[in-house]
C-alpha cells in the first residue's frame, strides 16, 4: 500500500510563506501516546490533532485553519498557538477545553487529522514529515472528500453544531437532492466557524 | 474624477491575495470585489466595510463591527433554513491592517453568485419589448408577458422564504435580486433560474407584519419606478408570496396601509 504524502496547501489571501502541512491517518494506534505529549505541553508534537470524525469535508477543515491563521497573523490567539487555535476553530462556541473534548483527539481516535503551521524556519516539509512517519502509527490516507465522507460522523457533527433540523446527506428527501442537503450542511458549519465569538 | 479614484486600502490578509481583488461596486458603505474563495478554483464575493476617517475611531468600529455582525448573522440563518443567499464563507469584524491606522475595515467574504441582477434582466427585456412590441402578434406578447410574470412570481416566493426564516431584507429592489443562471450573451436574457437574494447590509431578524410590508413596498416603488413595462405584474408578486408564506394574509393586509402612508410611520399621534 501506497502511503498518501504530507500535503501543502497553500491558503489563498495568506502569505505565501506561510503555507499548512496537512496530513489523514486512519487506523491510528498511538492516539493515547499522541494525546499525552500533547498534554505534556512536548513541544515536539506541537501539532493540530483532530478527531477526523468529526470533520465533514476538506472545505470544513480549511475554513477552520483558515480562521486560525488569520487571528494568528493578526496576533489575537485566544489559546496558546496556532495549533491549539486550530482546533479551537472548530468550535461554534468560545470554550476552548470544550473544543478539545469535541474535537480534539482522544484516546480512542482511529482517524485522525494533522495540522502543521510554518511558524518558524526549521519547520518544513520534509522536517514534518520525517517527525509524523516515525510518530504517527497509522496509515496516511488522501485528504480528501471522499475520503472523509467514509470517515465522519454525520450524526455527532450535526450535534455538535446544533443543526438536528437539516436534512441529512445521503438520506432520502422530500425536496432536493442529497447534493444539495450536503452543501447545505457545510455551508451552515462554514458560516458558523466565521461566526464564532461574533 | 472617476479615473483617479483610489478604493482604500485592502485590509489584511488581502494584500496578500494574488491576483488582488477586483473592485465590482462601491456604495458608501461598503466596498465589494471579486476574489476567491479559501479554494482558488471557485470565486467569491468580498465585501469590506472600510474605516470611515470622519468618524470618531471608536465609534467607527463599533458601528462598522455591529453592522457587518448583523449582516453575516442574517446570511447564516438564512442559509441553514434553506433560502437562496449568498453563504458566509469566512468573515473579520476587527479589520486590522490597511492604512497606517492600523484599521482597514471589516470584511465578509460570501459565496459567489453567477448571473445577472434582476433589474438587468428587466431593463432588457423592456428595451427589446420597446423595439419589437409593435411587430409582435398577440400570442406572442402574451407569451413574453408570460415570462416575465414568471419571474416576478418566483421573487415573490423567494422574499415569502426570508420573511418566513424570520429576516426582514431592509433595502429590497431589483438590484438586490439575481438570477443564478449560465445566461448566453445577447439583448434578452433568459428568465429561468433561481431568485437569490443579496446585500443584506440593512437586513434584520424581524417576524413584524410592518417590517414585512415594507419590505412588498419598497421593491413595488422600485418596479414602479425603475421598471414601467414590468409593474403591471408586481400582483404576480403578491400570489408568489402568498404561496411561499401561510401567514401572508395579515402582512398583505398591512401592505395596504403602507401604501397610503408610505415607508416611513407618521411622527404624529
Amino acid at each position: 500500500m501506497t502511503m498518501a504524502p504530507l500535503e501543502t496547501i497553500n491558503l489563498p489571501h495568506l502569505p505565501a510563506e506561510l503555507p499548512v502541512f496537512v496530513a489523514l491517518y486512519r487506523n491510528v494506534e498511538n492516539a493515547e501516546f499522541l494525546r499525552q505529549q500533547l498534554l505534556a505541553g512536548n513541544t515536539e508534537y506541537e501539532y493540530a490533532l483532530i478527531d477526523a470524525s468529526m470533520v465533514l469535508s476538506r472545505t470544513h477543515a480549511i475554513t477552520a485553519i483558515f480562521r486560525a491563521v488569520n487571528d494568528y497573523l493578526n496576533n489575537r490567539l485566544k489559546s496558546r498557538n496556532v495549533h491549539s487555535e486550530i482546533v479551537f476553530s472548530f468550535l461554534a462556541a468560545n470554550n476552548i477545553a470544550d473544543s478539545f473534548r469535541k474535537f480534539g483527539i482522544a484516546d480512542t481516535t482511529k482517524d485522525l487529522l494533522v495540522v502543521k503551521v510554518p511558524v518558524s524556519p526549521e519547520i518544513t516539509h520534509d522536517s514534518v514529515a520525517t517527525h509524523l512517519e516515525a510518530s504517527i502509527k497509522g496509515t496516511s490516507v488522501k485528504f480528501d472528500d471522499q475520503i472523509l465522507s467514509e470517515i465522519s460522523d454525520m450524526a455527532k457533527i450535526k450535534k455538535v453544531y446544533k443543526l438536528g433540523a437539516l436534512p441529512t446527506p445521503g438520506a432520502k428527501q422530500a425536496s432536493g437532492t442529497p447534493d444539495d442537503a450536503n452543501r447545505r450542511l457545510e455551508l451552515s458549519v462554514v458560516g458558523a466557524i466565521a461566526l464564532r465569538g461574533s | 474624477m472617476a479615473d483617479d479614484y483610489q478604493p482604500p486600502a485592502l485590509p489584511s490578509p488581502f494584500t496578500h491575495t494574488k491576483p488582488a481583488p477586483i473592485l465590482l461596486a462601491q456604495g458608501a458603505e461598503a466596498h465589494v470585489y471579486k476574489t476567491v474563495s479559501l479554494d482558488p478554483s471557485i470565486p467569491a464575493a468580498l465585501k469590506i466595510r472600510p474605516s470611515k476617517p470622519y468618524r470618531h475611531p471608536i465609534l467607527d468600529r463599533k458601528l462598522t463591527r455591529q453592522r457587518i455582525i448583523q449582516e453575516a448573522r442574517c446570511l447564516v440563518k438564512l442559509v441553514r433554513e434553506g433560502v437562496k443567499v449568498p453563504a458566509v464563507l469566512a468573515l473579520d469584524w476587527e479589520g486590522q491592517g490597511g492604512d497606517e491606522a492600523g484599521w482597514g475595515g471589516a470584511w465578509l467574504m460570501m459565496e459567489w453568485i453567477e448571473g445577472p441582477v434582476v433589474r438587468v434582466v428587466l431593463e432588457k427585456w423592456e428595451a427589446w419589448m420597446k423595439v419589437n412590441r409593435s411587430s409582435l402578434d398577440a400570442t406572442r406578447i402574451s407569451q413574453e408577458e408570460a415570462r416575465v410574470r414568471g419571474l416576478i412570481r418566483r421573487m415573490g416566493s423567494a422574499i415569502a422564504g426570508l420573511h418566513k426564516a424570520g429576516v426582514v431584507h431592509g433595502d429590497l429592489t431589483t438590484s438586490n435580486l439575481m438570477l443564478r443562471t449560465e445566461q448566453v450573451e445577447g439583448e434578452t436574457l433568459s428568465m429561468d433560474g433561481e431568485v437569490v437574494l443579496i446585500d443584506f447590509g440593512l437586513a434584520s431578524q424581524s417576524t413584524q407584519d410592518e417590517d414585512r410590508a415594507v419590505d412588498l413596498y419598497v421593491l413595488e416603488r422600485a418596479i414602479g419606478s425603475t421598471h414601467p413595462l414590468s409593474e403591471p405584474f408586481f400582483e404576480e408578486l403578491l400570489i408568489g408570496y402568498k404561496e411561499g408564506n401561510k401567514g401572508a394574509t395579515s402582512t398583505l393586509r398591512r401592505l395596504e396601509d403602507v401604501r397610503l402612508r408610505g415607508r416611513k410611520r407618521s411622527m404624529l399621534g
